[in-house]
């Protein structure tokens, strides 16, 4: 099993950056007219799916936010936002991390991927994204693309998991549908055809 | 019979979109000067509005209007059971009173933060048998419970009875709701096992992944509204009517669909869409509503609880011979859902019961709003009902196995009070199917054999609900390119019936799916009506309504080859490409001939007359819209009368830790009896998915309250708590009998809820068996309820705590 991905681990990890959104009710500032207290840089250029990005990011702004509202990246969805759920997983250095508990600027000098990075130049699927059409794993498919980031990390650091290191790697995505045997089939694909 | 399509596996159009991240939900779409919606709800269980004061809050830089119920019901609010669009009489903690609008959610917060809400208090109620005793608080201004056509009304028993019924002795008091067959008294007479108890079953939220987030704008004096629905175009006349809009001037726009699971079937269950639509008129902007993961909770609707008391007869062969069910349903802060009725229908269904009686009476609670939710009723039911199969199997010496097959519906069989025949039923097969596929005799042998403190139980499951509509529309149109349209209004929630569905109307013309477009995802796309996608209906319907429209295309491509190339039209058939003499086929048309020419010909060919008397409203606006784009088959499916049945069987076995409590699921095999099978992975996934629903039922899900002040205390995702990859096996069997039903034209019938209750049911025998046949008559059975029943400690004090409390 792939030590990096387990829920504790991102939950110890969000809680010492001290970056867990606590409230679900603030969601996003749209024009920044609320001004930031203290000497925060908010226009950063962040590392989105391979491109720097300048963007204009609120102090309290979450990843979540600053890729939906700000870069348009309206791939990942908002299921919770307060780390409940697992459909806001982005990649940051390579980690499945809940975008809604991660404030943009603790992550300014790392890669963030989300699911519009996956493709190729060329327009094909990811692997994982194939195989998902292949097992018609999506159902909903809302935590669809938060399950895809879970399985694209979870097969960089583990390229071959057993079903159940897939399982419990995917195990911080929540699927309402219930589809997680269709979603452990796509991980499993994918993991051959990767 | 050998098909092109129905039975085979196919990319439905929209997974693509779902794997890139592409396909658009409601809240992933923005407009040019949108601004956003926050709500001010209700801080208490039970209230009623005296005084709003925003003067301060509209007086806020950024802050563009304000909507209340008295916006929206300038008449007052209807008087009736249900969710309001706003209230100033909230009976939920959490129910939406007003919205701000704003130029973004911060400044709308700070705006609600500055309004003045003057609320009086009333008295609040959390469980039924409070409500329903003397002196106990009504959940509703006006009573606890609602009697159709009449309007709220009080009932009371004395606090002897309550007491009676608390202690597990059937109800004395007079039912609201009833219905009886057969000769109850015989049945029993006759009966050599009867088992008698109080039982309840835990009310928990819907939780579908995606909010009910909503975005309306105004153009041209027509509203475009993105919302979530089960069905586009079930949702568009009764929303329009919600948002005060002739259905002429609405457009729904609802491309994917988030999870819906009964509660965004109907525009009742989902009125907040009106909020953004309504404020944007007001201020003549875009507004977004973005709803959160609590408010989803509270208006998003919930399973009712029930709480009752059951006496089961069987003779000794087997036979269920009597059963008399009485229940007290948990309606909740909103009235509304029909879960007793439903499972007392789905208990005559399942086991073929030779008499029954049936009574409820149901109650209001300050609780999550109740409506259909998965297999409303059934699914609960099975859950109790199977431990109680098993011990009459036990008592009368007979198999598990045994006994359900010989209760099990057949073909000719009827149930209900009214005798319903099924249109086909092959419950036994899929029984023994599900034997073989488990290896129930191989393993059966190893029920509560243990090791260490983990001992194996066994169970076998059953699901029912009722499967199939008719009255819905179809319209199909092949174009001058030759390509075929299929409208489709079934709601993109993740079964992929809408596009499995319009295959049926490829099959009728031979067309390659890639030949063939589904045109669904927004109103102005004009769709025909179809069911709302709930009742596990959608495929037996609207197979047959793609089936229909296409039929009447058929009939007109054959016309028009007649009229131009000589000949009649029973010496015409179709290729998929050209339509052609059987005796000649080198004479005949190409599809995007004899569309051109329908459209040329005009008239009945092309939608400009001579169309279906009975069309439905919506249909007929699409259909006038549509009138001359193309060669259109357009059709009506008239009523039939006729249960269609979705059955499921679940074999399982687990082990559970007496030391813990906490049971792992070592096997499942779960059986759909559903007509053909139209779309396999389609099938595997509402069979894997209701599995996982099924688990959630009997051993994890449940509303929480806070008994002091009515706080919910489950409105998070792991409070309520639904199911996970870990409370889930890592494999779920599959299979189906794929036997058709002869009162669907490609012989499909409908399974997403009884998915769920064949599991529901099993899990709950299986805990049963491996605690020596130990019966809990609830659900969830959770962990703790385990340990507390092997330290000894009985749950008999509080027989029926479950609903609502049990923390
Ligand atoms: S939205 Fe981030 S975990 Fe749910
Ligand atoms: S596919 Fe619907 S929540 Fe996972």
């Amino acid at each position: 099993m792939n030590p990096k991905l387990t829920r504790r681990r991102f939950i110890k990890g969000v809680i010492a950056s001290g970056a867990a959104a606590t409230s679900t009710t603030i969601w996003y500032s749209a024009n920044g007219q609320s001004r930031p207290a203290g000497a925060v840089e908010r226009m950063i250029r962040i590392n989105i799916n391979g491109q720097m990005r300048n963007v204009d990011v609120a102090p309290q702004e979450t990843l979540a936010s600053t890729l939906r509202y700000k870069l348009g990246l309206t791939g990942t969805k908002l299921g919770c936002n307060r780390g409940e759920c697992g459909a806001c997983t982005v990649l940051v250095d390579d980690v499945p991390s809940y975008a809604c508990s991660v404030l943009t600027h603790s992550v300014k000098n790392m890669r963030i991927e989300s699911v519009e990075g996956l493709e190729s130049a060329n327009g094909d699927l990811h692997p994982v994204q194939q195989a998902f059409v292949d097992e018609l794993s999506p159902q909903c498919g809302y935590c669809t693309p938060g399950q895809v980031m879970s399985a694209v990390g979870l097969l960089r650091s583990n390229p071959n998991p057993t079903r159940e290191e897939a399982r419990q790697g995917m195990a911080g995505n929540i699927c309402r549908c219930g589809s997680y045997d269709s979603y452990l089939n796509g991980v499993m694909r994918a993991a051959q055809i990767g | 019979m050998a098909y092109m399509h129905i039975g085979k596996d196919f990319v439905p159009p929209d997974v693509p979109g779902k794997v890139t991240g592409r396909i658009k939900y409601a809240e992933d779409y923005a407009r040019d000067g949108m601004v956003y919606a926050r709500l001010l709800t209700s801080p208490v269980p039970h209230g009623r509005v005296v005084a709003i004061d925003a003067s301060e809050a509209l007086a806020m830089e950024g802050v563009f209007g304000i909507l209340t119920a008295d916006d929206v019901y300038p008449d007052g609010e209807p008087q009736s059971p249900g969710l309001k669009v706003l209230t100033n009489e909230p009976t939920l903690m959490g129910e939406p009173i007003l919205a701000v609008a704003a130029i973004d959610e911060k400044t709308a917060e700070d705006a609600i933060a500055a309004i003045s809400l003057t609320i009086e208090r009333l008295p609040f109620v959390l469980d039924p048998l409070d409500s329903l005793q003397e002196g106990g608080a009504d959940a509703y201004n006006g009573g606890n419970t609602y009697i159709f056509r009449e309007g709220f009304a009080e009932e009371k028993w004395t606090a002897d009875q309550v007491a009676s019924f608390r202690s597990g002795n059937e109800p004395t008091a007079e039912a609201l709701q009833s219905w009886e067959y057969g000769d109850l008294a015989a049945g029993f007479a006759a009966a050599d096992f009867v088992h008698e108890t109080t039982f309840s079953t835990a009310g928990y939220p819907h939780m579908s992944m995606e909010p009910r987030s909503a975005m309306a704008y105004w153009e041209n004096g027509k509203c475009y509204l993105h919302g979530t629905s089960q069905s586009l175009s079930a949702i568009a006349e009764p929303m329009a009517a919600i948002v005060g809009v002739p259905l002429e001037d609405f457009v729904f726009i609802n491309e994917a669909t988030g999870g819906g699971f009964g509660q965004r079937a109907r525009a009742g269950s989902i009125p907040s869409m009106a909020i953004p639509a309504k404020l944007s008129q007001k201020i003549n902007r875009p507004v977004m509503m973005r709803v959160t993961r609590e408010e989803e909770f509270t208006i998003g609707g919930a399973r009712q609880g029930l709480q009752g008391w059951i006496k089961v007869g069987f003779k000794t062969d087997g036979t269920m011979s009597a059963m008399d069910m009485y229940c007290i349903s948990d309606n909740g802060g909103k009235g509304g859902g029909g879960d007793a009725n439903s499972a007392a229908a789905g208990v005559s269904a399942l086991y073929q019961t030779e008499a029954m009686r049936f009574r409820n009476t149901s109650i209001g609670t300050n609780t999550g709003h109740r409506g259909a939710q998965r297999g409303p009723g059934e699914n609960q039911i099975m859950a109790v009902m199977a431990p109680i199969m098993d011990k009459a199997a036990e008592e009368l010496g007979l198999d598990r196995l045994e006994i359900r097959k010989l209760n099990a519906a057949q073909n000719g069989d009827v149930s209900g009070p009214r005798s319903t025949p099924f249109t086909s039923a092959y419950m036994p097969e899929a029984l023994q199917q599900g034997a073989d596929q488990f290896d129930w005799e191989g393993k059966k042998s190893r029920a509560r054999q243990t090791n260490g403190s983990k001992v194996r139980g066994f169970g076998i499951g059953q699901g029912y609900h009722n499967a199939g509509r008719s009255g819905m529309d179809g319209i199909v149109r092949l174009m001058p390119s030759g390509r075929l349209q299929i409208h489709n209004g079934v709601g993109n929630l993740g079964t992929y019936s809408y596009a499995s569905t319009s295959r049926a109307a490829a099959e009728v013309l031979k067309m390659e799916w890639e030949n063939c477009d589904v045109v669904t995802g927004r109103t102005d796309r004009h769709l025909p009506i179809t069911s709302p996608q709930d009742g596990s209906n959608s495929i037996f319907t609207n197979t047959r309504t793609c089936f229909g429209a296409a039929q009447d295309l058929l009939a007109k491509m054959k016309e028009i080859a007649a009229m131009d190339l000589g000949g009649d039209v029973a010496d015409y058939d179709v290729d998929g490409v050209r339509v052609h003499q059987i005796a000649d086929n080198t004479v005949g048309m190409t599809y995007a001939e004899v569309a051109q020419r329908g459209i040329e010909l005009g008239g009945k060919f092309s939608g400009e007359a001579e169309l279906p008397e009975e069309l439905n409203t919506l249909t007929a606006l699409s259909v006038s819209r549509l009138a001359g784009s193309a060669l259109m088959g357009i059709y009506h499916d008239p009523r039939h009368s006729n249960n269609p049945p979705g059955f499921t069987v679940t074999f399982m076995e687990i082990e559970l830790d007496k030391e813990t409590g906490k049971f792992d699921i070592l096997d499942l095999v779960t059986i759909a009896e559903c007509g053909t099978v139209v779309h396999p992975q389609g099938l595997a996934n509402q069979l894997r998915g209701g599995a996982v629903w099924g688990i959630g039922l009997s051993a994890l899900e449940r509303h929480l309250y806070d008994p002091q002040n009515g706080l919910p205390a489950s409105s998070g995702f792991w409070q309520s708590k639904i199911p996970t990859y870990l409370d889930t096996p890592a494999e779920i069997g599959t299979g189906w009998v794929d036997l058709p039903d002869p009162e669907n034209p490609v012989g499909a019938r409908g399974i997403g809820e009884p998915s769920m209750g064949a599991v529901s049911a099993a899990l709950n025998a299986a805990i049963s068996d491996a605690l020596g046949g130990h019966m809990f008559d609830a659900a969830p059975v959770t962990t703790d309820m385990i340990v507390n029943h092997i330290a000894g400690i009985s749950e008999d004090a509080t027989p029926l705590a479950q609903n609502n409390f049990r923390g």
